[in-house]
C-alpha cells in the first residue's frame, strides 16, 4: 500500500480593527442593528468612489514585515468581479498581481516553518440572512442582506503549501491568531469571523514532488474545525486514491453537524474574476523612510518573546514560556511581575497557574485591575522572603483577587506571617511528637511516611504558619534524639 | 430689457449685481422659455422648478441682504443626468435608474449650490453617457436646436442643446470620449473637458473611471470659466482628484494670442474632413496668426490607435462599473425564479441596446485569455499615445484641431451603425486617453446654418492658457450669442 503525504496550504481572511471601513468612514463595530453602519460608499450606489483607509494600509504592511515578507515600494489595487448580492457593487476591491508583501515565513512551535506567499488588503463582503427553512439557501423563502460588513478591511495572508498535518494547521492558524493580536491589528475572533480561513488540501504519494490536484475546503469556523475538515478530507482522498480515483479539482464546504466535506462548485464552474487594475484609486508608493516608520512601531512577537522567556534571566520552560506568550497581556503581566523583583520562575507558577485559572471566571482586565502586578511581585516577594508559605500564599490571593487588598495586608490582619522562629516551633513540634507514639515506632521501624505525618500535624496545629523547612528540621531532630 | 433667459451668465450676474434684475425673474423667464421650446428639443429628463424658483428667492434675499456668494449666485443652471443631486431623481437615461434618488449630493452639484446656483432640472443623455447623439436615451432623443431633424450629439446633448436654446444659461457635461465637446461642436456652444483630476468625479455615475471629467457646457468662454473655477478642486472624497489643480482660468481671459504657437497635426486634416469642417478650421487657423499667433506642423503618428484603444478601455471599465446595476438595492427589479435568473431579466429590461453592446464587449476584453491580448495591450497603445501628445505639446503651446469630422448628422443616420457613430468622436477621444484639456468653441457655420467646431488641447493642468487662446478666438470669430432660429421652428 503505498504511503500518501498531505500538502495543505492556507489562506486566511483577517478582520482589521481599524475604526472605520477601508474605503470610507463607516464604523466597523460588529453586532449592530443590520444596516446601520452603511453609507453610499459602502453600499456602492452608483457615482461614489473608494478611499483608501491609511491606518489599513500600515497595519497589512506591518503584518508583512512581522511575517518576514518583502514590502512592494509600489502597489495597486484590483477590482475583482463576480455577482452574489451581498456583494453591492458586484466587484470586490483586492490586490491582485501586486499585493503590499510576499515571500514571507512563519516558524511553528512544533518546529515546521510554512512559507507565506503574499500579504494583500480587500474589503469585505455583507452577510446573507435567509427566511424560511433553516440555514440552506434552496430551501428558504428569501434572503435578506445585512449590509453592515460590507468594506470592513479585509487581510488575507495565504500559506505555501508547505502544511503537512491537520493539527498543524490548526497551529499555523494559532500563530496567525497570536501575531495579529500582538500587532493590535485584529481582535482574531474565529467566533465573530474576524479570522477565518479557508484551506487547499491534497495528497501524494510519498517522495512525489508534484502537488496532486488541489481541494479548497471553505467554512471552517473555529481552530477545532479546520482540524477535522482536513483530518476528514484526508481519508476521504486516501480511500479515493487507494481505489484508484483521483480526487476532483474542487471546492468543497465543510459541515460542523457531520464533521464531513460536501462538494460546492467543480473546477468547470471556477469564477473568471476578470480582474482588471481599479481605476478609482491611483497606485501608491511605499518609501523606505515611511517602511522604516512603520517598522519601529511594531511590538516585540511571540516568537521572540518565546525565546526570551526561555533564556537568562527568565530561564523558563518551554511550557512555561509558551503559556505566558499566548497572550500578549498575560506576558505582559509577567514581563512586569518580574521587573518589580519577584523571582522569574515563582512568578511563572503564580501566574500560569493560580492566576490564569481564574479567567474561567472572569476577563484578564478585571484581574489585572484587582492584582496589579505591583502587588503580585509584592506577594510573592513574602513567599521568597519567608514571610508566608507557599501554601498561605494559596489563601491570600484569592482574598487579594476578591477584596484588592494587597498581600501584606492580608497576612497582618489575619495574622498569616510564617513561624520561621526555632524556638517557638520547637514547644509545638515536642508536643506534637509526644502525643504521636505510634508515628515514634513507625518512624523507628523505618518508616519515612511517619514524618509527613508528624509534618503534616504541626502545619494542622499552626494553621499552615510554621515553615515547612524548619518544621521538617525539628521533627527530624526530635525524632532522632528519642 | 430682451428675454433674460437669453443672457450669458457673467451679463446675468452685472444686470443681478446692479439691482437690474432678479434671480427669481430671470429663473421665470427661463422656465417660459422651457415651456415654448422644450417640448420640440427635450433637452430634459426632469424639470424643478419648484426648487428652483425657491433657490431664486433664496438667492435674492441674499442679495438683499448683502451675503451674495459670487458669479453664480441666483444663475438658471442644468445638469447633466448621471450626476446625483439629492433628493431629485438620477437616472442616466436608462430604464435600470429610472426611479432612483441619490441621498446624496455630487460634489460638483454640492459645490454649484453652495455658490448660490438655481436648479432647473436634469439634463438628457445617452444612455450612462454612452453614445455620441443622445439617440441612446430610453427616454427619447434630444432635437438639435439649430435643425430639429438633427441630433445635438452626445453624450451631454441634453446639455449642449439646453445652452443652445437658453432653456438654461449654463449646464455640467460629462466627457469620457468627447461627451462635452462633441455636443458643444454640434449645438454651436463653448464645451471644456478639464484635465483629468481637476474636477471631482464624486456623485458623477461611473461609466469610464479612467477618462470620464466634469465640464462646463456653456454660452461663452467666460462663462465656462465661471463654472470651472466653482467646480473644480481637490476632493477628499475622490482620490484621483488632484491636489493642485493649476492656475485660475478667469484672470486669462483677454490676455491676446501674441507670441503663442499652435500645433497642427498633420494626420488630424487628411482625407475624410468634411470640407465645411476643414474651411472654418482653416478661418481659425488664419485668425489666430492674423492675432500674432504662430503654427507649426506636429506629428501624432499614432492617432489611428485612438479609437480602438478607447474601444477597449471604455468598455472594459465599463462593464465593470455598470456591474452593480443588479436588481436587488435599487432602480429596477424584474421577478426571476432565483436570484440569477433576477439578474439576467432585470439588466437585459433595464439596459439599452448600445449599453449591452460595451458591457459584453467590455466582459469579454476582461476574461482569462483575452486580457494581455485586449485590455492590456489597450493600456500599453494607451501609454504610447500619451506620449505622442507629450512630445507635440513640446512643440507648442497647444494642438489646434476640427472639434468633430461633419457637422450634426440626421437622426437615425447613423444609429444603426456603431462604428459610424463611434467615427465622430475621432477628434477628441484621444484628448481623454491622454487625460488633457480640451476646449470646444464655435469655428463657424455650414452653408445649411449648422454650428461647426474648433478644438483646442493643451497640456495637463494649463487650462488657464486654454482660456487665454479661446477667449482671443471667440472675439476675433465673434461668434458669441449666435441663437438658433427656434421662433416658429416646429417640431
Amino acid at each position: 500500500m503505498p504511503d500518501f503525504e498531505t500538502v495543505i496550504g492556507l489562506e486566511v481572511h483577517v478582520e482589521l480593527a481599524t475604526a472605520s471601513k477601508l474605503f470610507c468612514g463607516c464604523p466597523t463595530k460588529f453586532g449592530a442593528p443590520p444596516n446601520t453602519h452603511v453609507c453610499p460608499v459602502c453600499l456602492g450606489l452608483p457615482g461614489v468612489l473608494p478611499v483608501l483607509n491609511r491606518q489599513a494600509l500600515e497595519w497589512s504592511v506591518m503584518t508583512g514585515i512581522a511575517l518576514g515578507c518583502a514590502i512592494s515600494p509600489r502597489f495597486k489595487f484590483d477590482r475583482k468581479h463576480y455577482y452574489y448580492p451581498d456583494l453591492p457593487k458586484n466587484f470586490q476591491i483586492s490586490q491582485y498581481d501586486i499585493p503590499f508583501a510576499l515571500n514571507g515565513h512563519l516558524d511553528l512551535p512544533s518546529g515546521r516553518k510554512v512559507g507565506i506567499t503574499r500579504v494583500h488588503l480587500e474589503e469585505d463582503a455583507g452577510k446573507l440572512i435567509h427566511e424560511g427553512a433553516a440555514g440552506q439557501i434552496g430551501g428558504g423563502t428569501a434572503a435578506l442582506v445585512d449590509y453592515n460588513r460590507t468594506g470592513i478591511p479585509l487581510m488575507e495572508i495565504v500559506s505555501e503549501p508547505d502544511i503537512r498535518q491537520p493539527a498543524e494547521a490548526a497551529e499555523y492558524l494559532k500563530e496567525i491568531q497570536k501575531i495579529v493580536r500582538y500587532l493590535r491589528v485584529s481582535d482574531g475572533n474565529m467566533d465573530e469571523g474576524s479570522l477565518r480561513c479557508d484551506a487547499n488540501i491534497s495528497l501524494r504519494v510519498m517522495g512525489e514532488t508534484k502537488l496532486g490536484a488541489k481541494v479548497e475546503i471553505k467554512n471552517m469556523n473555529s481552530f477545532r474545525g479546520v482540524e477535522r475538515a482536513l483530518e476528514h478530507e484526508v481519508i476521504r482522498q486516501r480511500e479515493l486514491l487507494l481505489a484508484g480515483k483521483v480526487p476532483a479539482m474542487e471546492t468543497r464546504l465543510f459541515d460542523e453537524e457531520s464533521g464531513e466535506t460536501r462538494s460546492m462548485r467543480g473546477k468547470e464552474q471556477a469564477h473568471d474574476y476578470r480582474y482588471f487594475p481599479e481605476p478609482d484609486l491611483t497606485p501608491f508608493t511605499m518609501s523606505p523612510e515611511r517602511l522604516e516608520e512603520i517598522r519601529k512601531r511594531i511590538p516585540e512577537l511571540p516568537a521572540e518573546r518565546l525565546k526570551k522567556f526561555q533564556d537568562a534571566p527568565f530561564s523558563l520552560s518551554e511550557y512555561d514560556a509558551q503559556v505566558l506568550t499566548a497572550d500578549q497581556k498575560v506576558g505582559d503581566y509577567f514581563e512586569k511581575v518580574v521587573a518589580n523583583k519577584a523571582s522569574p520562575k515563582l512568578a511563572s507558577n503564580w501566574i500560569t497557574t493560580e492566576f490564569l485559572a481564574l479567567l474561567k471566571d472572569s476577563t484578564l482586565d478585571a484581574l489585572v485591575a484587582k492584582v496589579s502586578p505591583e502587588e503580585m511581585a509584592k506577594m510573592i516577594i513574602l513567599i521568597e522572603n519567608g514571610t508566608i508559605s507557599g501554601k498561605i500564599a494559596k489563601t491570600v490571593f484569592p482574598e487579594m483577587v476578591k477584596t484588592g487588598k494587597t498581600a501584606e495586608a492580608i497576612v497582618k490582619e489575619q495574622g498569616l506571617t510564617q513561624i520561621a522562629d526555632e524556638g517557638s516551633l520547637r514547644t509545638e513540634v515536642e508536643k506534637i511528637v509526644a502525643a504521636n507514639p505510634k508515628s515514634i515506632a513507625d518512624y523507628k521501624a523505618g518508616k519515612q511516611q511517619a514524618l509527613g505525618f508528624l509534618i503534616g500535624q504541626v502545619m494542622k496545629a499552626t494553621q499552615g504558619k510554621a515553615n515547612p523547612g524548619i518544621a521538617n528540621k525539628l521533627v527530624k531532630e526530635i525524632l532522632e534524639k528519642l | 430689457m430682451p428675454d433674460p433667459s437669453g443672457l450669458s451668465i457673467h451679463e446675468a450676474a452685472s444686470l443681478l449685481g446692479g439691482g437690474k434684475i432678479s434671480s427669481e425673474e430671470l429663473t421665470r423667464s427661463v422656465f417660459s422659455r422651457i415651456k415654448k421650446h422644450e417640448p420640440k428639443i427635450h433637452a430634459y429628463l426632469a424639470l424643478t422648478e419648484a426648487g428652483a424658483l425657491a433657490q431664486a428667492r433664496e438667492s435674492d434675499q441674499r442679495r438683499a441682504s448683502g451675503k451674495t456668494r459670487g458669479p453664480l449666485d441666483g444663475i438658471p443652471l442644468g445638469i447633466k443626468d448621471n450626476m446625483c443631486t439629492l433628493g431629485t431623481e438620477t437616472t442616466c437615461a436608462s430604464k435600470i435608474l429610472k426611479g432612483w434618488i441619490p441621498p446624496y449630493d455630487a460634489t460638483v452639484v454640492r459645490k454649484l449650490r453652495e455658490a448660490g446656483a438655481v436648479f432647473t432640472g436634469k439634463l438628457n443623455l445617452d444612455e450612462f453617457a454612452m453614445g455620441s447623439s443622445t439617440e441612446n436615451s430610453a427616454f427619447g432623443v434630444t432635437h438639435n436646436p439649430w435643425d430639429l431633424s438633427r441630433v445635438p450629439g452626445g453624450s451631454s446633448g441634453g446639455s449642449a442643446a439646453a445652452v443652445s436654446a437658453d432653456l438654461c444659461l449654463g449646464a455640467l457635461g460629462s466627457d469620457t470620449g468627447g461627451s462635452i465637446r462633441q455636443p458643444a461642436a454640434l449645438c454651436g456652444v463653448v464645451g471644456l473637458k478639464p484635465t483629468y483630476g481637476r474636477v471631482s468625479r464624486y456623485g458623477l455615475v461611473a461609466f469610464a473611471s479612467s477618462l470620464d471629467q466634469i465640464g462646463p457646457l456653456a454660452k461663452d468662454v467666460e462663462d465656462a470659466a465661471i463654472i470651472l473655477e466653482a467646480i473644480e478642486g481637490f476632493d477628499e472624497k475622490d482620490s484621483t482628484s488632484v491636489k493642485q489643480p493649476g492656475n485660475p482660468v478667469r484672470p486669462a481671459l483677454g490676455r491676446g494670442v501674441k507670441g503663442m504657437k499652435f500645433g497642427v497635426a498633420k494626420e488630424w486634416l487628411a482625407e475624410g474632413l468634411d470640407p465645411e469642417v476643414r474651411a472654418s478650421f482653416d478661418t481659425a487657423r488664419q485668425t489666430l496668426e492674423k492675432l500674432g499667433a504662430s503654427f507649426v506642423e506636429v506629428s501624432m503618428p499614432r492617432q489611428e490607435f485612438g479609437l480602438p484603444v478607447y474601444y477597449l478601455i471604455a468598455p472594459a471599465e465599463a462593464s465593470s462599473n455598470l456591474a452593480r446595476y443588479d436588481g436587488v438595492r435599487y432602480g429596477l427589479r424584474e421577478t426571476g425564479a432565483n436570484i440569477i435568473e433576477m439578474y439576467k431579466k432585470t439588466r437585459n429590461a433595464g439596459f439599452g441596446p448600445e449599453v449591452k453592446r460595451r458591457i459584453i464587449l467590455g466582459t469579454f476584453v476582461l476574461s482569462a485569455g483575452y486580457y494581455d491580448a485586449y485590455y492590456l495591450s489597450a493600456l500599453k497603445a494607451r501609454t504610447i499615445l500619451r506620449k505622442d501628445y507629450e512630445t507635440a505639446l513640446a512643440q507648442c503651446d497647444f494642438l489646434l484641431s476640427p472639434a468633430t469630422p461633419t457637422p450634426a448628422f440626421k437622426i437615425g443616420e447613423k444609429s444603426g451603425d456603431p462604428l459610424q457613430m463611434y467615427l465622430s468622436d475621432i477628434y477628441t477621444v484621444s484628448v481623454n486617453l491622454a487625460g488633457l484639456p480640451g476646449m470646444v468653441l464655435p469655428g463657424g457655420f455650414s452653408k445649411g446654418g449648422l454650428p461647426i467646431g474648433i478644438q483646442l488641447i493643451g497640456p495637463a493642468f494649463r487650462e488657464d492658457v486654454l482660456f487665454q487662446a479661446a477667449s482671443a478666438l471667440e472675439k476675433e470669430l465673434g461668434l458669441a450669442g449666435k441663437k438658433p432660429p427656434l421662433e416658429g421652428a416646429g417640431a
